[in-house]
């Protein structure tokens, strides 16, 4: 399925700039994003492709350009901060469960409190959501008690808890053990063919050739290439994109 | 080689457990070469003595009941006999004296009100608010007085323990949320906010606790409009307190900025407010990180309560000073001392304990 991004995007990144003191992270980055369209960015560390997706929920600030999530902008706004951040969930790579909290009330925590749910309907969803990730026999235990794979899922399912239409990971399985990547990115191939909308900054070059609609390479904050990935492992047009594909498949 | 051997002891060289026998044990641990020898007998002569000792004077030669203090002068122990003797106005200080009933009900409805409040099976709004309404209620009404046809008391004449928990009590309960209040304060990214909290925790940290309370007492009046007073109690309550947030709020920081930045992001992709991020998933593991030192300060609150005796004020200790002034029974003050002692390590040991027993409980989720 192609979905063209062009005519009905649900994010658009245009000429999106940012530095970090000096350091320009984001060079007048474009992209586009179709409603159920998943998007894998790769590139080296440093290229900015995690702060690419941070800025689009606004944990970084953009410093110039403009992001539009569904038409509304994202500036400085708190009610568009707001309106934008209902519709996004994220998954990060140290996981960021609320230690204090069992694994029921991470994924309760969101809805009652933001969506005013009741904490029975709150915890229905949640079971509901848990049963998904596959670990509903955890739910009472708390997340230093898990595994990093199981506590990854409980992080997808905490985000999903909040019916979010895009879901951000940001190297969803960098901090996992290999024997725990799969049971990860299972979870996400679920997501995925659910017709969630996804932009995911990993590694795994696997998950992009099946899952991806649209590959991004980021280098040195710019977007080297993207396409579809038939034409982006088999065909590359820039010379970035081949030495990065070298070095990432070679071993 | 040898240094590792130094640091890591045989497994034998370990605490009693009870799966060796008793003799065995103590020949490897107790008299393992000439120098643990040595050092075995030098303590263990030393326990005897000190033990001894204190058994002597503090049981068998002691006089434990007696209303004559030429008794005591007679005996070569302790005279336990002034505790009887002298307890009321060490416990209640100028309180008059045929009211006291109604300060052993304050300090009972006190102590039921502590313990049931810092019970964990016992968390429940519909129990504890109305607890809390009724208990201060009573309180109030007891040492106050003045109606139900209890006789007023001004806080002028309140002293002793009684007073002690209300300095210790009205120190915690107004300062901690100050506390934490300070401690987001100097943290905050609003200018202001941040201004208003260093300067105060600062000015207020740089000056000692005798000085507060001098300026409560005798300055802060001047700056009241004429005609209006606010109670030298109250006002030496509030001052104690804010010192004790200034140094808290620190304490508070300290676990603030242990949280990962990783844990603010979670909640600022769920969309929490600031308020809410605060109060349900900052603060709540901060606290918890800082326990250790928050239950230190919240100790040396308790002992700092004896600060009052400089502005005239009752506490149990000073209310002991005075009382062994008393030529008859004065040369028995250890005595009377140690009474008091034991009741400051009641207060501030059970505190100790309870402040673990919480760490275990929190401590379920962290394997």
């Amino acid at each position: 399925m192609h979905i063209d991004s062009q005519s009905d995007p649900i994010i658009q990144m245009q000429q999106v700039s940012k530095w970090y003191g000096q350091f320009h992270v984001l060079k007048e980055v474009d992209l586009n994003v179709a409603k159920g369209e998943r998007v894998v960015v790769c590139g080296p560390s440093g290229s900015g492709k995690s702060t690419l997706i941070r800025c689009i929920n606004r944990l970084e600030e953009h410093q110039r350009g403009h992001i539009f999530v569904k038409g509304v902008e994202m500036n400085s706004n708190v009610k568009n901060i707001d309106t934008i951040r209902r519709n996004i969930g994220m998954v990060f790579q140290s996981f960021n469960l609320f230690p204090h909290l069992t694994v029921m009330e991470n994924l309760t925590i969101g809805p009652t409190l933001v969506r005013q749910m009741k904490k029975a309907e709150a915890e229905k969803l949640a079971m509901h959501f848990l049963e998904k990730v596959r670990i509903p026999e955890q739910a009472h235990k708390y997340p230093l008690q898990l595994s990093g794979g199981q506590q990854q899922r409980v992080a997808i399912a905490r985000s999903l808890c909040m019916q979010p239409e895009i879901m951000l990971f940001d190297e969803p399985t960098s901090a996992l053990d290999p024997e725990m990547i799969k049971e990860v990115l299972d979870v996400m191939i679920t997501l995925a063919e659910s017709g969630m909308t996804m932009i995911v900054v990993t590694h795994e070059m696997g998950f992009a050739r099946t899952v991806a609609d649209n590959v991004v390479l980021m280098a040195d904050g710019c977007i080297v290439e993207s396409g579809p990935p038939g034409e982006f492992f088999g065909n590359p047009r820039h010379e970035r994109t081949r030495t990065f594909l070298d070095q990432i498949l070679k071993h | 080689m040898s240094a590792i051997q130094q640091i890591s002891p045989p497994v034998s060289q370990l605490p009693f457990d009870g799966r060796q026998s008793w003799a065995n044990w103590a020949r490897i641990n107790l008299f393992g070469g000439v120098a643990q020898t040595l050092c075995t007998l030098v303590i263990a002569v030393l326990v005897l003595k000190v033990g001894s000792f204190l058994l002597r004077w503090g049981v068998l030669d002691a006089v434990w009941y007696t209303t004559d203090p030429e008794v005591c002068k007679q005996a070569a122990g302790a005279c336990w006999a002034v505790i009887a003797e002298k307890h009321r106005p060490i416990l209640f200080g100028l309180y008059p004296y045929d009211e006291h009933w109604r300060l052993v009900l304050f300090i009972a409805i006190y102590l039921v009100t502590v313990v049931v409040s810092l019970t964990p099976a016992l968390w429940n709004r519909r129990l504890l608010i109305p607890l809390w309404v009724v208990s201060f209620a009573a309180m109030t009404v007891l040492i106050f007085g003045g109606v139900f046809g209890l006789r007023y008391v001004p806080t002028s004449e309140w002293g002793g323990l009684p007073l002690t928990i209300i300095l210790f009590s009205g120190t915690v309960l107004f300062g901690m949320p100050v506390a934490v209040i300070l401690a987001l304060g100097r943290r905050s990214h609003l200018p202001v906010a941040r201004g208003a909290s260093v300067i105060f925790i600062e000015t207020l940290r740089g000056v000692p606790l005798i000085t507060i309370l001098f300026v409560a007492v005798n300055i802060f009046p001047l700056f009241l409009p004429a005609g209006m007073e606010i109670n030298k109690l109250l006002r030496i309550v509030v001052g104690i307190a804010v010192f004790f947030a200034c140094y808290q709020a620190e304490v508070i920081r300290g676990g603030l900025q242990a949280i990962p930045r990783g844990q603010y992001e979670a909640a600022a992709s769920l969309n929490l407010t600031y308020w809410q991020t605060t109060r349900r998933i900052i603060l709540p593991q901060a606290i918890r990180i800082s326990l250790p030192a928050i239950t230190n300060h919240i100790i040396a609150a308790m002992k700092n309560t004896s600060f009052v005796i400089i502005i005239g004020l009752f506490d149990i200790l000073t209310a002991t000073t005075a009382v062994m002034q008393d030529p008859l029974w004065r040369s028995f003050y250890i005595e009377a001392y140690l009474f008091v002692a034991f009741i400051y390590f009641a207060f501030g040991y059970s505190l100790s304990l309870y402040a673990r027993r919480v760490e275990k409980w929190t401590d379920a989720g962290r394997v």
